[in-house]
């Protein structure tokens, strides 16, 4: 009795030691994946501080110099006189009209895709036109910017002719509607897709259409994911560059009509970055700190929106 | 009282899997019918076959003879108007993520009712026969989904009513429930059998006792025995339904 008393005794200190050694090892491997997992985190974190500390220690002393005032509302971008000013109220009104003709242009459109695509269309149908929208989110913007070129600015030359030489807001409104297209479509539909079936079952039961149903209980409950996905577009469209330098003329000046030619922010830092120098070089740093003060506030709005779903 | 559901000959396939075989089935009006059984013997999908909901499923295929009120209801009625006939309360709450009056007023809106006055009058009464307009009427303009569990369900019976149902089909309405909202929600069965038919999928089978008139007693897709609730939880005329309800089985 005694005997096998002590013996369990030790093959439980036996048991109990082991344990606690593989315990401590399992221990190590998880302190040390979770920093790992934790650097990892930190790079992107650190990027973006940096950049943003980039932007504002460069950007800022040329506002400075120039004046807030005067290089956010000066309507004059004469960076190369012998007297010169830098007001990019032009490119900014540039920014915001070409961004709100890709709203007017892509959101409509692809909202009512994405409405198709997540409530009529058919299961064999989808397979092949969702791949294809998601397609567009992948094509370069050069490409998308060859294609304004070759398609879109002689068709809008032809119709509306006259002094318009094709390359105008209309022109960019067009091609970057048809670049935020794709991530309207995915996200909205997504956020649709993701409204319980219990909903749709629900108004079904009270007698509702299909399409009653949809329009009345899926598109108002998937709302905030319709608008977190417009708003993610703004972003891509204030901040698209390469396709929109090709076809909107970038004529430092303001436009009188959607006709007219017009320079974005971005497109502003990418034409002159190349040869400027002093003061110029800063103040297109500077262009640069308002385009990103706007996607801020738009990641903000983002944010706010998509919080909101959460609650 | 008369006739207002009458099965014939109905089966139901899922696919190849058979998972109702020759149902046949007398509803009265104005009745409350419990409809038990284990899992999976078909008695949701007789429940959803009455308002058609089965017809979401891919791959449902449904034969026999269903008839409401003389009519068949798979090819004589609208399905619009046999829903509007025939509500639905589903086993977990489902109100839509919109106002209280909004959720109540939804069915009236979509069968063509505008007139503020008229909506309003029948959200209360549909709110008041549902026993929650005290509950709810000071906060008709807030969200629905702010409201309890047991508060939602009696909401979502209220948006049933609101249509003026002929017949409300339950499926499981207390099983997502706890206990005293469970008897609410009983109660209000009681309150409401005089003017509705109301047929109710249960796993608890106090409550068939406890509410219905009529309990058909599923099994592997095939009604049993159906009854009335006293005969069938006294003296069951079948071994198989003796031995489900003393829980032997199921």
């Amino acid at each position: 009795m005694i005997i096998t008393d002590i013996e369990n005794k030790r093959t439980a200190e036996l048991t109990e030691g082991v344990s606690a050694g593989r315990r401590g090892l399992h221990r190590f491997a998880e302190k040390t994946m979770g920093a790992v997992f934790f650097i990892s985190a930190c790079v992107s974190i650190v990027a973006v501080v940096l950049i943003c500390a980039f932007m504002f220690i460069k950007g800022c002393p040329a506002i400075g110099e120039i004046g807030l005032s005067d290089f956010l509302l000066g309507t004059s971008w004469k960076p190369r006189d012998s007297n010169p000013s830098f007001g990019i109220f032009p490119m900014i009104v540039g920014s915001l009209y070409v961004t709100a003709g890709a709203i007017i242009v892509g959101v409509p459109i692809g909202l009512l895709t994405a409405v198709f695509m997540a409530k009529f269309c058919p299961k064999r149908l989808y397979k092949w036109l969702m791949p294809p929208i998601n397609l567009l989110a992948g094509i370069p913007s050069i490409v998308y910017g060859f294609f304004g070129m070759i398609v879109i600015v002689p068709l809008i030359r032809n119709v509306f002719g006259g002094n318009g030489r094709g390359n105008s807001i209309l022109t960019a409104s067009i091609l970057l509607g048809i670049m935020i297209l794709p991530t309207i479509v995915g996200m909205s539909q997504s956020a649709m897709k993701a409204v319980p079936e219990s909903y749709y079952e629900g108004a079904l039961a009270l007698g509702a259409t299909h399409e009653r149903a949809v329009c009345t209980v899926i598109i108002p409950a998937a709302k905030s994911g319709i608008l977190a996905s417009v708003i993610l577009a703004v972003g891509r469209a204030i901040g698209e560059t390469m396709a929109v330098i090709m076809i909107a003329g970038n004529q430092p000046r303001l436009p009188g009509s959607v006709l007219d030619g017009v320079r974005t922010l971005t497109a502003n830092i990418v034409i002159e970055m190349s040869y400027a120098t002093g003061l110029h070089y800063d103040a297109l740093i500077a262009t640069g700190v308002v385009l990103f003060v706007f996607i801020l506030l738009i990641n903000l709005l983002f944010n706010v929106i998509t919080s909101k779903k959460e609650r | 009282m008369p006739i207002k559901f009458d099965i014939k000959k109905a089966d139901l396939f899922y696919g190849d899997f058979q998972a109702l075989k020759n149902i046949n089935l007398e509803i009265k009006d104005k009745e409350i019918t419990a409809f038990i059984g284990p899992s999976g013997c078909g008695k949701s999908t007789l429940l959803k076959s009455l308002n058609r909901m089965n017809d979401l499923v891919e791959g449902c295929r449904i034969t026999g003879d269903f008839r409401l009120d003389g009519q068949d209801i798979y090819k004589d009625i609208e399905i619009t108007e046999l829903r509007k006939r025939v509500g639905m309360v589903f086993q977990k709450p489902n109100l839509f993520p919109m106002s209280i009056y909004d959720n109540i007023a939804y069915g009236p809106r979509t069968h063509g009712i505008k007139k503020k006055a008229e909506l309003d009058e029948i959200v209360e009464t549909s709110l008041r026969q549902a026993s929650i307009w005290e509950e709810c009427k000071d906060r008709l303009k807030k969200s629905a989904l702010g409201t309890s569990g047991g508060q939602q369900q009696r909401l979502c019976i209220a948006r049933a009513l609101a249509v003026k149902p002929e017949v409300i089909l339950m499926d499981e309405p207390t099983s997502a429930l706890d206990p005293i909202s469970t008897i609410k929600i009983e109660e209000l069965c009681q309150q409401i059998k005089n003017d509705y038919t109301i047929i109710i999928v249960t796993h608890n089978m106090q409550q068939a006792t406890r509410i219905s008139d009529k309990t058909a007693f599923f099994l592997h897709g095939e009604i049993v025995e159906f009854d009335t609730t006293e005969k069938i939880f006294s003296s069951p005329s079948q071994q198989k339904t003796l031995d489900y309800i003393t829980g032997r089985f199921g």
